[in-house]
């Protein structure tokens, strides 16, 4: 059969082209997206991995042919045809990347926007929330209330739902929720979903990284220098907080629980917490990681960390 | 030996323990000592691949999964990498460019025997309690964990920091000032042009490097507070002092083995490089955008959101010399005449494979994707398949390629296959899966995880298996080739560039007649006969010689 080359070219082109898009919409490579933010960077991740996949195809296909085709047959000394260069081919494969990075610039830069990251009240620490007033006057002499803050701000669209202001502190190995509103302190952070949640990070002694796969969110808790970040989940269930930043021996440990939870039931949690630690003692202390072994601290990998009564305690004097 | 032969004395094997300063023997003394390294750093990657496999830390404590983690990043780096591309551009530069030795030859020495001292300081820093805090070293964790240990280290990056910048300046001037009069910059070997753009930014961002660790050892020793909150220090100045330096480092290694790979590719596949100067120049974009692109590694620390956005888009930027390069690796490709022995089968895995470390580069430039991924094992998976990838893969294209150059033998091509094969399975199998992990929700530097990931961490171990015994093989190769391989020609590939005209392995100094440029290094297919035979070339080195 005698086929026009370029039309062979046409159609490896359709295929690819078929199989890229697929994949990049059927990957299923990304956890489940908890919140309007994760799915703005799903649709970017897709549109990325839909091109990865082109240029991958259209390359390893591109050395394979070649592996193939181009074999030198047994006992030919002889060279191939002394192409050095060609001049619209190179301007076409400069311009591709080019045009392709400045897509995706744009569209992440879109993303980052819409997920409030060029939020001009998350670049100011001068926040509007609540907690301000409890922010506890710091050990560390540059956490001051002028500095910039960093991470990730209200997106421009926010929702009309009252917002949850929490302060997060991370230690080793611990993440620390202290609820500005109800002063309640806890290991686990709860959520009421559709709410924006505004977190203010900060680290008590090493950085620390605050990560939530599900919400596509991470952002370093660096000592002495705040930072924020607020999302909204719409998807209620738990999901896993994970510490991302090398803190030490037991980095690996370092984790924790965000519920998302109905309305309902996060004002019944709120009421009966705000009761229990009033009146001393603290529910949801879990472990007490100082009495453990490594191996027993370790073991349970999974295992949800918590607070200790004396780091709350400690907490609550710094207040 | 009698002095009828004294054109092609070599050298003795004691020689290459001593301080000689010939740069061919530099050049193996840098390139043995990696390997010995490499071996090192090899057996650390495996011991932290074994705890992987399952979720407990049972194998190792987790402080010392973390002092084996930063150990091999930093031997892999430093010891591994670096000191290997070194060693090639010692052993070649000179013979490229037809000169009699690197331009400061001393230097040189010095700088090769700078570094076996500093691996060995780093690795008895296990018996001061080794540094813990990963390869970044990234302040207060640093200034908390173990001080000695981390001092070994600083003192021995700051030595072999010192190396690579006395290399750099010999390299640079060597390639500048010491090419045969006919040999313009244009018909040189494109491993010069990326000898030339590496060492351009090791020479303009090691000393940053020197600068942050100096001051982190001030915390350190004496106290200051530079970097530690707790005094007032600000950490966030530490990790843009490191990444200064330690982004434009990735192209460090990495420039070298793409030069590497432009000489491999047209010699195999009897082509000429496609867009020389596009590849040449795209060396030099590269080594310029990798010194304005260092805070990516920064996306999720203490950087505010515009300069997030400055740093997306000059990172992006950086696909298109790359691209560049690939593609024209590609076309060179096209239409040749591929001998697919093991040297040409490391280059085509080498396109192959630092393709997806590149393609998952350009991802993780984009700030909402990298807030996700960032410090997870997708970025383990992208940077092992750049430097295993780009790097390893296209070293080992070198050493196949130059093997019969610097020992006058032919390697086992079967076994060199076998190495290849298991190689390129092993690096998919233990990298691959590693890509999935990070997006679900796997951190990296952890000896511990969630039971769901442990499926794909057994298959990656599994690899890494394969990885670890693929070298077998490779050595068993040298060993048995050196000893036992068949006579090598001056030039068993026909090949067109400089080192080639001199006899295999060249003479102590170098050529015995002048070498003469009797074409560009890669017109393949343009004047073919005139290399046709090796009489032909010696007719014209003697014509040369007369004249
Ligand atoms: C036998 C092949 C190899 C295996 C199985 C391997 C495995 C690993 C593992 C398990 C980690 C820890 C990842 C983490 O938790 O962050 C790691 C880190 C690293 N590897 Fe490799 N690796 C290999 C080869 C290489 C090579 C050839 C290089 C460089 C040329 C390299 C450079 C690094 C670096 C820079 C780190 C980061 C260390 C740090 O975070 O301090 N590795 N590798
Ligand atoms: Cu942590
Ligand atoms: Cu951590």
């Amino acid at each position: 059969m005698n086929i026009p080359s370029n039309i062979i070219t046409l159609v490896a082109g359709i295929i690819v082209t078929m199989i890229s898009i697929w994949y990049g919409q059927n990957h299923g490579l990304m956890p489940v997206a908890a919140s309007e933010e994760a799915i703005q960077v799903d649709g970017l991740f897709n549109l990325m991995v839909t091109i990865a996949c082109g240029l991958f195809l259209i390359v390893q296909g591109t050395l394979v042919f070649c592996l193939i085709k181009f074999r030198r047959k047994q006992g030919d000394t002889t060279d191939g045809p002394p192409i050095e260069g060609n001049i619209p081919l190179e301007i076409v494969w400069t311009a591709i990347p080019t045009i392709i990075v400045f897509i995706l610039s744009i569209y992440s830069f879109e993303v980052y926007n819409n997920m409030g990251g060029l939020d001009p009240m998350a670049s100011m620490a001068s926040h509007h929330s609540p907690s301000q007033h409890q922010h506890h006057q710091p050990m560390l002499a540059m956490a001051n209330q002028s500095q910039i803050s960093l991470g990730i701000g209200d997106s421009p669209d926010e929702n009309s739902n009252s917002p949850v202001y929490v302060d997060v502190n991370g230690i080793q190995y611990a993440w620390i929720f202290n609820y500005a509103d109800s002063g309640i302190i806890s290991g686990e952070l709860r959520v009421p979903v559709e709410h924006p949640v505004h977190l203010n990070l900060r680290a008590g002694d090493v950085i620390h990284a605050f990560w939530l796969p599900e919400f596509r969110l991470k952002q370093d808790t660096i000592p002495g220098q705040d930072a924020t970040l607020v999302f909204t989940p719409t998807r209620i269930g738990d999901y896993p907080i994970i510490c991302a930043e090398l803190c030490g021996a037991y980095h690996g440990g370092m984790k924790s629980r965000l519920y998302v939870m109905s309305e309902t039931d996060y004002q019944e949690w709120l009421q009966e917490n705000i009761i229990a630690q009033t009146q001393e003692g603290v529910n949801t202390v879990a472990v007490n990681t100082s009495e453990m072994s490594d191996g027993e601290y370790l073991t349970p990998y999974a295992q949800e960390m918590g607070v200790n009564q004396e780091i709350i305690a400690q907490l609550r004097q710094i207040q | 030996m009698t002095a009828a032969i004294s054109a092609t004395k070599q050298r003795k094997w004691q020689d290459y323990f001593t301080f000689c300063t010939d740069h061919k023997v530099i050049g193996i003394q840098y390139l043995v000592s990696s390997f010995f390294f490499y071996f090192i750093g090899g057996i650390f990657a495996e011991i932290m691949r074994t705890e992987l496999a399952t979720p407990e830390p049972d194998l190792v404590s987790p402080e010392l999964y973390n002092q084996l983690l930063t150990l091999h990043g930093t031997i892999m780096i430093f010891l591994w990498i670096v000191p290997a591309a070194a060693g090639f551009a010692n052993y070649l530069i000179p013979l490229m460019v037809g000169a009699e030795d690197m331009a400061f030859p001393r230097l040189n020495a010095l700088a090769f025997w700078i570094n076996p001292p500093a691996g060995v300081l780093l690795l008895s820093s296990f018996f001061v309690g080794a540094p813990q805090s990963g390869w970044t070293s990234y302040p207060p964790l640093s200034l908390l964990s173990g001080k000695w240990g981390e001092e070994f280290w600083i003192l021995s990056i700051l030595l072999i920091g010192t190396s690579s910048i006395l290399g750099a300046i010999n390299f640079i001037t060597t390639i500048l000032k010491m090419r045969i009069p006919d040999m313009d910059i244009h018909s040189m070997p494109l491993f010069c042009w990326a000898m030339l753009a590496s060492s351009a930014l090791a020479l303009l961002s090691t000393p940053v490097l020197a600068a942050a660790l100096v001051l982190l050892s001030f915390d350190l020793i004496i106290g200051t507070n530079f970097f530690n909150p707790a005094g007032g220090g600000n950490p966030i100045v530490y990790q843009h002092l490191f990444w200064f330096y330690s982004h434009p480092a990735v192209y460090i290694m990495i420039l070298p083995f793409f030069g590497i790979i432009s000489e491999v590719l047209p010699v195999h596949s009897r082509k000429p490089i496609f867009g020389y100067r596009a590849i040449a120049y795209s060396s030099l974009a590269i080594s310029f955008l990798g010194l304005i692109v260092w805070a990516h590694h920064m996306f999720t620390s203490g950087t505010p959101g515009w300069l997030r956005m400055f740093f997306m888009a000059t990172t992006m930027l950086i696909a298109v010399p790359t691209g560049i390069k690939i593609f024209s690796w590609c076309a060179t490709l096209w239409g040749g005449k591929l001998n697919l022995n093991t040297s040409l089968l490391f280059g085509i895995g080498f396109v192959s494979s630092f393709l997806i470390g590149g393609l998952s580069g350009v991802m993780i430039a984009s700030v909402p994707f990298d807030i996700h991924v960032h410090d997870t094992y997708f970025i383990v998976a992208h940077f092992h398949y750049v430097l295993f990838g780009g790097s390893v893969l296209g070293l080992y294209a070198g050493v196949y390629h130059w093997f019969p150059k610097m020992t006058g033998r032919m390697v086992n091509e079967t076994l060199g296959r076998i190495h290849f094969v298991m190689s390129f399975i092993g690096l998919n199998v233990t990298f691959l899966p590693m890509h999935e992990l990070g997006l679900m929700g796997m951190n990296r530097r952890i000896a511990l995880y969630d039971l769901e990931f442990q499926p794909l961490n057994l298959i990656s171990t599994i690899g890494s298996y394969i990885l670890a015994t693929s070298t077998i093989p490779f050595i068993i190769n040298v060993i048995w080739s050196l000893n036992k391989g068949t006579q090598a020609e001056r030039n068993p590939w026909r090949s067109l560039t400089l080192e080639w005209q001199t006899s295999s392995p060249p003479a102590i100094e170098n050529f015995s007649e002048p070498p003469v440029l009797w074409s560009g290094p890669y017109e393949y297919g343009i004047d073919s006969e005139s290399i046709e035979s090796e009489s032909v070339q010696d007719l014209l080195t003697e014509v040369a010689s007369e004249g």
